[in-house]
C-alpha cells in the first residue's frame, strides 16, 4: 500500500504550491530509492553513498542556502525536505542535517570567499562530504569546556585534540572542527587526509546504524593559516549551526512519526484478535489517536516556527522547544506503533522499530531533551539552571 | 524540433476509487490526483530529447480542471519549457471531443512531434493519441520504447509482441509512450524553482459534441472469499477434489 501521511488539520494547504511540490518530489524519491534498501542499511551498519550524491542532485543538501550551488528555498521548504528525508530514516535526515546545516551553513556563514568557492558547489552537489566536530569525549551538553586547542604557529595551526559522536566522521572530506585558540573558540576546515588528523568510526550502535559515526583525533595536526573560519567568532557561532540543524530536526521527527502511524494505523484496520480488528478495541483507538493528536500538534508547530524563521524572528528557544517537543512526540509514536505491531514489530519488515531504536539518538544530540527544557527554562524565569553562575 | 506532451491528470493508481453518487463519475474526496503514469513517460523522454539537442522545446498541454496547473508546473520542474491547459468545462468528455479540443491547440502550437502515453490509466480508452494523429493527418507510431533523431524525422522503436521493430517515423507525427522508454526523474529543488517562472496559458477548452455517452460507472464485483481446505499432505485429496468437481481445472 502506498504511503499517505497523515495531515489530519489540512496543513497542506498552508504551504506554497512550490513546497507541496518540493515535499512531493523528495516523498517520492524517498519512496522509490530508500525504503527498498534501507532496513538492509540499518541492518548492515552502513550508509549508501549513492544517496548523498542522488540527494545532491536533487538540490536537497543545504537547500536553505543561497548561492554557490545551493537551492535557496524558504525554511519551510528545508523543514519539508527534513521531514521525507526522517520518514525513510533518521539516520539519512541526519546525514542531510550534518551536510547542509552543520557543514555546508558554517562556511557559508563564517568561511572566506575562497573557502566557499572551493567548498559549497561540491557540498550541494553532494560530492564532497562534511562533517561537524564540536561534542568532545567529555565535553556533550557544555561545549565550551573543550579541550581541543588550535595553536597558532608561524605559517599556520597545530590542533590537538578528539570529538566524539561525529556524524560522517570517516566519510567527510572535509571537517569544521570548533577548537579554542587564544582568541576564544573558533572554527577550522580540516580536509580529510591531513596528517595528525584520523577518523575512527564507533561501532556496537544499535541506533542510527545506517548512518556513520566517527571520533575524529587531532595528534599536532598542522593546519594552514588559510583553515580558520574568518567569520566565526566564538561558541556562539557553533551554536548558530546548531539552531539550524535543530530546527531540521522539528520537522524530522514528525516524518518519523508519520511512517510509524501510517503503519500502525493500517495494522490496527487489518490484523485481527478475538475475530476482529485490533483498531475495534478502545485502548488501540487511544494510541492511534494520540498519536495522531501530537503529530497534528506538531506540524503546526514546525509550520509556524518555519514561517518565524522565514520573518527572521524565530528566537533560538523557539526552536529549543520544537525539536523538544517534536522528537519526544517521535519517539512515543514509535515506541507505541512498536507495541501495537505486537511481535511484528520487532522485526525489520515493519519500520517502528527501526525509527523507535533511531529517535533515542535523536532525542540525545543536538541537545538532549532536559537541556533544552533548561533552555526554555532559562528564557521563561530568567534564571540560568545550566552551569555554576 | 518542438514537442509537445499531451499530459492527462487521474487518480494516482494507489488511491482508493470510490463512485460518486450519481454513478457517473468518481468521488474525488481524499483522491490523490498524478499526471497519468505513461504520459509522464512521454514528457521524460521529450525532456531527454531535448538535453540531448534533439528537440528545441517542450511543451506540456493539459486538457483539465483548473487543479491541473499543479501537474502542468511539475511537468515544468521536471524540464517542460511551458504550458498550456484547457479548462475542462463538462462532466464527461469522450475521446472523440477530447481529441478536437487538443487538435484545435495543437493547430496553434504547430508541433514537430506530438507525444501522448499509450493510454490515460483513468479511463484506458487509448483512443486519443490515434485520433489526434488522424485529426491533424501527422505520422504515427503507437507503444514506442526508444526514440532517437534521425534525417527527416526519428527513428524509433516499438514494442511489438515477442519482438521489437524499429521504424523511421516523418515529422510531423504523433507517438505513443510505453513503459521501458524512460524512467520519469523527481522534480530537483532547482527545476521546482524554474518552474515558478516558466509560462503556463489558461484557456477554455474547445472541441465538439461527444460522439459517445457515458451510462454507468460500477465498481467490479467483490472477489469470493478464499477457503482453506485443510493443512499439510493430508489437504491434497481434498484439494484434488475441489480442483476437479468444483472448479472444473483438472
Amino acid at each position: 500500500m502506498a504511503y499517505a501521511a497523515l495531515d489530519f488539520y489540512d496543513v497542506n494547504e498552508l504551504l506554497t504550491e512550490e513546497e507541496q511540490m518540493v515535499r512531493d518530489s523528495v516523498r517520492g524519491w524517498v519512496e522509490e530509492r530508500v525504503m527498498p534498501t534501507i532496513a538492509q542499511q540499518f541492518t548492515a551498519g552502513t550508509f549508501d553513498l549513492k544517496l548523498a550524491k542522488e540527494a545532491g542532485e536533487l538540490g536537497l543538501l543545504g537547500a536553505h542556502l543561497e548561492g554557490y550551488g545551493c537551492a535557496g528555498m524558504g525554511q519551510v521548504a528545508y523543514g519539508l525536505i527534513c521531514q521525507e528525508l526522517e520518514r525513510g530514516d533518521s539516520g539519512l535526515r541526519s546525514f542531510a542535517s550534518v551536510q547542509g546545516s552543520l557543514a555546508m551553513y558554517p562556511i557559508h556563514a563564517f568561511g572566506s570567499e575562497e573557502q566557499k568557492q572551493k567548498w559549497l558547489p561540491p557540498m550541494a552537489a553532494g560530492e564532497a562530504i562534511g562533517c561537524f566536530g564540536l561534542t568532545e569525549p567529555d565535553f556533550g551538553s557544555d561545549p565550551g569546556g573543550m579541550i581541543t586547542t588550535a595553536k597558532p604557529v608561524p605559517g599556520g595551526w597545530v590542533l590537538n585534540g578528539a570529538k566524539m559522536w561525529i556524524t560522517n566522521g570517516s566519510i567527510a572530506d572535509i571537517a569544521v572542527v570548533w577548537a579554542k585558540t587564544p582568541d576564544g573558540i573558533r572554527g577550522f576546515l580540516v580536509e580529510k587526509g591531513t596528517p595528525g588528523y584520523t577518523a575512527p568510526d564507533i561501532h556496537g550502535k544499535w541506533s542510527l546504524r545506517a548512518s556513520i559515526t566517527s571520533e575524529l583525533v587531532f595528534d599536532d595536526c598542522k593546519l594552514p593559516e588559510d583553515a580558520i573560519l574568518p567569520g566565526s567568532t566564538g561558541l556562539k557561532s557553533a551554536l548558530m549551526c546548531l539552531s539550524s540543524a535543530r530546527y531540521g530536526i522539528a520537522w524530522g521527527a514528525i516524518g518519523a512519526a508519520q511512517a510509524c502511524y501510517s503503519e500502525a494505523l493500517e495494522h490496527a484496520q487489518t490484523r485481527i484478535v478475538y475475530g476482529k480488528p485490533i483498531g475495534k478495541f478502545q485502548m488501540v483507538q487511544n494510541k492511534l489517536v494520540t498519536m495522531a493528536n501530537e503529530i497534528t500538534k506538531a506540524q503546526l508547530l514546525a509550520l509556524r516556527l518555519g514561517r518565524l524563521k522565514e520573518a527572521g524572528k524565530a528566537h533560538h528557544t523557539q526552536i529549543s522547544l520544537a525539536k523538544r517537543n517534536n522528537v519526544h512526540m517521535a519517539l512515543d509514536a514509535a515506541r507505541n506503533a512498536r507495541d501495537m505491531l505486537g511481535a511484528s514489530g520487532i522485526t525489520d519488515e515493519y519500520v517502528s522499530g527501526r525509527h523507535m531504536a533511531n529517535l533515542e539518538s535523536v532525542i540525545t544530540y543536538e541537545g538532549t531533551h532536559d537541556i533544552h527544557m533548561l533552555i526554555v527554562g532559562m528564557e521563561l524565569t530568567g534564571l540560568n539552571a545550566l552551569g555554576n553562575d | 524540433m518542438k514537442i509537445v506532451v499531451c499530459a492527462k491528470r487521474v487518480p494516482d493508481s494507489a488511491a482508493k476509487i470510490r463512485l460518486a453518487a450519481d454513478g457517473k463519475g468518481i468521488d474525488p474526496q481524499g483522491v490523490e490526483q498524478v499526471i497519468s503514469p505513461y504520459d509522464e513517460i512521454a514528457l521524460e523522454c521529450a525532456v531527454q530529447l531535448k538535453e540531448a539537442g534533439t528537440a528545441t522545446s517542450v511543451t506540456v498541454l493539459s486538457l483539465g480542471p483548473k487543479e491541473s496547473t499543479k501537474d502542468l508546473r511539475k511537468a515544468m520542474a521536471m524540464g517542460a519549457d511551458d504550458a498550456v491547459l484547457l479548462i475542462e468545462d463538462r462532466p464527461f468528455r469522450d475521446p472523440t471531443a477530447t481529441s478536437e479540443a487538443l487538435i484545435e491547440a495543437l493547430r496553434e502550437l504547430q508541433p514537430d512531434v506530438v507525444f501522448c502515453g499509450w493510454k490515460a490509466i483513468d479511463d484506458d480508452s487509448s483512443a486519443v493519441a490515434g485520433l489526434i494523429a488522424a485529426g491533424l493527418d501527422y505520422a504515427y507510431a503507437s507503444f514506442v520504447v526508444k526514440v532517437e533523431g534521425a534525417d527527416g524525422g526519428l527513428r524509433v522503436s516499438r514494442e511489438v509482441e515477442g519482438r521489437e521493430e524499429v521504424v523511421m517515423v516523418p515529422t510531423p507525427c504523433v507517438l505513443t509512450a510505453q513503459r521501458g522508454l524512460a524512467e520519469p526523474r523527481f522534480a530537483s529543488l532547482r527545476g521546482i524553482m524554474q518552474a515558478k517562472k516558466k509560462p503556463l496559458i489558461e484557456k477554455p477548452a474547445g472541441g465538439g459534441e461527444n460522439a459517445s455517452e457515458l451510462v454507468s460507472l460500477t465498481e467490479p464485483p467483490a472477489r469470493a472469499e478464499g477457503r482453506i481446505v485443510g493443512e499439510g499432505a493430508a489437504a491434497v485429496p481434498e484439494l484434488i477434489r475441489v480442483l476437479r468437481d468444483e472448479a472444473g481445472l483438472l
